[in-house]
């Protein structure tokens, strides 16, 4: 085979992502021949940067779906091909089976692996732990900082407290205090799971019980539904082959083995808990600001006089008004989120050092920068327009949602 | 004013204790202790020999009267071995154990030693600090005036092609981790290889192989544009996003206000209303703004010190956490939040200052 030219290895590229084209082409043209009838959502058609930031977010999302499902990979993100090493982009194949995508289209890292295949997969880690965490974030944020600006006092002032003091320490010498294989033996980040992920439960319950607490025939069982399969599932993340802890000195048994619904590998908790742990502090400040400017207004006073408890209150009167600053501070947190998951990779703390993650990559691919820049310029681009397309998607719901 | 400054000192002096104490448990977690044993004495100790290297060194005691060993409020720990000898926390090499203090802490100004740098902390952290303060330094010199310019050009007509192109400009620096543009920079400045530099060089412009160096190591000792520039933008940038974006809201805000519109209707030059009357007020955000900023920064410059090796704090905040130094992490921290909270209330008592309207209620 020979060697690809510039134009080939392009075309070649977008020619791998052509399922993502077609999602992408399929949403925004029912999106947009929909979009007086989507809310936020549709008006966000009506500005172009809102766009391209979506347009931007949902390219990686698509690539990190797809990908998983084999439709744009080329190579196995772990394979080694002999001879391939640092080989620049285009580089083919020598002495391969027919099945064999013929080319590196991004050439070989410094373990002689796929680069677009690695960054296709990069694309995976993020779009699983992103979101989610920061959702996470965002429940432990909600559910601590409405109670503290609608009441106020002592209360608030210890839960500002503790919130200011993880805030204080730099993130990173958290991350390496939690993190450290030493620290994860000891079960710790466990402990914090433990903790941490009992927020949208405690959430999904006071929400649930303020709104239909007059009704406790319809209360009851909705309550023991949902509450049932969240706990499940909580209980399904934290354990880990029927234990919360195992380690040599004791053991904490959890859900037993055969009720796991399914099991998060070690690194990917500890990576999760830590990133929703350095979120909430700031989502709580958000949170509590909002409560506070919100719980003077009419129709607060209203519901007050009416005599609804506080919790209907906080969670149905002023967390509804407060969405629009909280959904674009989501979109901006997500990229955040994004960043210090790369900022994790890049000092080798968590992930598996195989890992195809962006951060990893980039850091593997420094190394060798001055001679070889194709191993660590796709990780960085990559992440660069997913946080930039984040930030416009933030930027676009602003000013759609400032309108009405 | 003085009540205010002694409550904030009181909430920075219990957030330092809690957060050590904090920083002191994790580092102090049996697995952390085998692995410091096992570093500086013998990989291949068996577990009893760990459990006597760690009794010999006074890490068996419990975690709690450590803490107050290392606080300086209980006493330091006395080891007598088999042939009578005492050594202890604070009794130094050579020194006779009956003229030694009963207590050797930060509240008798001793913060320990370096077990990475066998050096003392309170030397470490010096050093460091000042290499890391030059670094930062430059960092404002470029940052902050380059995005009082950005955000002031920006929000001085909202809307318009120049607040457009400004804003989506201060948008991508914000979305471009320090890690991400420094790579970037290096490949495309600073490689002999790659980028720009090859074809300067062949046209003559520059002398050296590359533009710029990837690491910034001689700049410790000696700082020029072609060593220190690189890690002063890739800082300067991150941040300088933010400040715009606050500086452009400010602005724009302080454009609709009633008092700019009677300036122009009087006729006023549209650069008088913009500098005269419009600045002052816009700015008083943005001083926040950058005060709060500099917590973030120091986060960047640890990624920045790693990637272009430059030894400053840090590099050493990096260093001691993955050896688990244990008492320079924790003088570590402490600067950390000092500076953090300093920031803060710096912040706060600028805004009282800048803003008339708090200053007079």
């Amino acid at each position: 085979m020979e060697p690809l030219g510039t134009f080939e290895i392009i075309g070649r590229i977008l020619y791998q992502f052509t399922s993502v084209w077609l999602a992408l082409v399929i949403l925004f043209a029912a999106s947009i021949a929909f979009k007086r009838r989507l809310g936020l959502y549709g008006k966000l058609f009506d500005s172009p940067i809102g766009m391209i930031g979506f347009a931007l977010v949902m390219f990686w999302i698509f690539t990190g779906v797809f990908g998983q499902m084999d439709l744009i990979v080329t190579h196995d993100s772990l394979t080694q091909i002999s001879g391939m090493k640092n080989k620049v982009p285009g580089t083919a194949l020598r002495g391969v089976g027919e099945d064999v995508y013929p080319w590196y289209l991004m050439g070989g890292d410094n373990l002689a692996r796929d680069v677009f295949s690695r960054m296709v997969e990069g694309a995976w880690v993020v779009v699983q732990i992103a979101p989610l965490a920061t959702l996470f974030a965002f429940m432990v944020g909600i559910t601590l900082g409405l109670p503290a600006g609608y009441f106020g006092g002592r209360l608030d002032t210890g839960i500002s407290f503790l919130a200011n003091l993880i805030l204080a320490f730099p993130v990173i010498l958290l991350f390496y205090l939690l993190v450290t294989p030493e620290i994860v033996a000891t079960g710790v980040p466990n402990f914090m799971a433990t903790v941490l992920f009992i927020f949208p439960i405690v959430f999904t319950g006071v929400l649930i019980n303020s709104r239909y607490h007059t009704q406790p025939g319809f209360r009851t069982p909705l309550m023991i539904g949902v509450l049932g399969v969240m706990f499940w599932i909580y209980l399904s993340m934290i354990s880990t082959n029927g234990y919360l802890v195992n380690n040599e000195d004791f053991a904490i048994p959890a859900l037993p083995k055969i009720l796991d619904l399914f099991d998060v590998s070690g690194g990917i908790l500890v990576v999760f808990v830590s990133v929703v742990f350095v979120n909430s502090p700031t989502v709580f400040r958000i949170v509590r600001g909002l409560a506070m400017d919100i719980k003077t207004r009419d129709y607060v006073a209203a519901a007050q006089t009416r005599g609804e408890g506080a919790w209907y209150i906080m969670l149905w009167e002023i967390l509804p008004n407060a969405r629009g600053p909280l959904i674009v501070d989501f979109c901006l947190r997500i990229g955040y989120t994004t960043i210090l998951l790369g900022t994790l990779g890049f000092f080798g703390l968590g992930l598996p050092p195989e890992s195809p993650d962006w951060g990893s990559t980039i850091n593997e691919g420094r190394r060798l920068l001055s001679i070889y820049l194709h191993p660590a310029l796709p990780p960085a681009l990559a992440l660069l327009s997913l946080v930039l397309g984040l930030n416009l998607l933030a930027d676009g719901l602003r000013e759609e949602s400032l309108k009405d | 004013m003085g009540m205010f400054i002694l409550k904030r000192s009181g909430v920075m002096i219990l957030t330092a204790l809690a957060l050590t104490v904090a920083v002191f448990f994790l580092t102090n977690l049996q697995p952390n202790l085998e692995k410091i044993a096992k570093f500086e004495g013998n990989a291949r100790m068996t577990d009893d020999e760990v459990t006597s290297w760690l009794a010999k060194r006074g890490y068996a005691q419990p975690m709690m009267k450590r803490y107050g060993e290392w606080l300086g409020v209980s006493k330091g720990w006395t080891y007598t071995d088999d042939a009578g000898k005492v050594s202890g926390r604070c009794i130094a090499h050579g020194q006779p154990a009956e003229e030694a203090p009963a207590r050797c802490g930060i509240l008798q100004g001793d913060w320990g030693s370096s077990s990475v740098f066998k050096a003392d902390v309170t030397d470490i952290v010096a050093k460091r600090l000042a290499l890391t303060g030059k670094l930062m330094f430059w960092v404002m010199v470029l940052m902050i005036p380059s995005a009082l310019v950005v955000g002031v050009l920006a929000g001085m007509k909202e809307g318009s092609k120049t607040d457009r192109t400004l804003s989506s400009f201060s948008i991508l620096t914000t979305a471009t981790p320090e890690y991400v543009s420094g790579v970037i920079f290096i490949a495309l400045l600073a490689s002999s290889k790659n980028g720009l530099s090859p074809l300067l060089y062949e046209w003559g412009l520059i002398e050296g192989k590359s533009l710029f160096k990837g690491t910034a190591t001689s700049a410790m000792e000696n700082a020029n544009f072609n060593n220190f520039f690189l890690p002063v933008l890739t800082i300067a940038l991150y941040g300088m996003g933010y400040i715009a974006r606050m500086t452009r809201a400010s602005m724009a805000e302080v454009m609709t206000a009633q008092y700019i519109r009677t300036a122009r209707l009087k006729g006023v030059k549209f650069s008088d209303i913009v500098l005269k009357h419009a600045l002052r007020n816009a700015l008083i955000a943005p001083f926040t703004v950058i005060m709060l900023q500099i917590p973030w920064l120091l986060n960047g410059v640890v990624i920045v010190e790693t990637l272009f090796n430059y030894k400053g704090f840090g590099w050493s905040l990096v260093q001691a956490a993955s050896n688990n130094d244990i008492e320079l992490l924790l003088g570590i921290s402490v600067v950390s939040v000092v500076v953090v909270l300093a920031t803060q209330l710096i912040s706060d008592i600028g805004y009282v200052y800048l803003n008339p309207r708090i200053r007079i209620s």
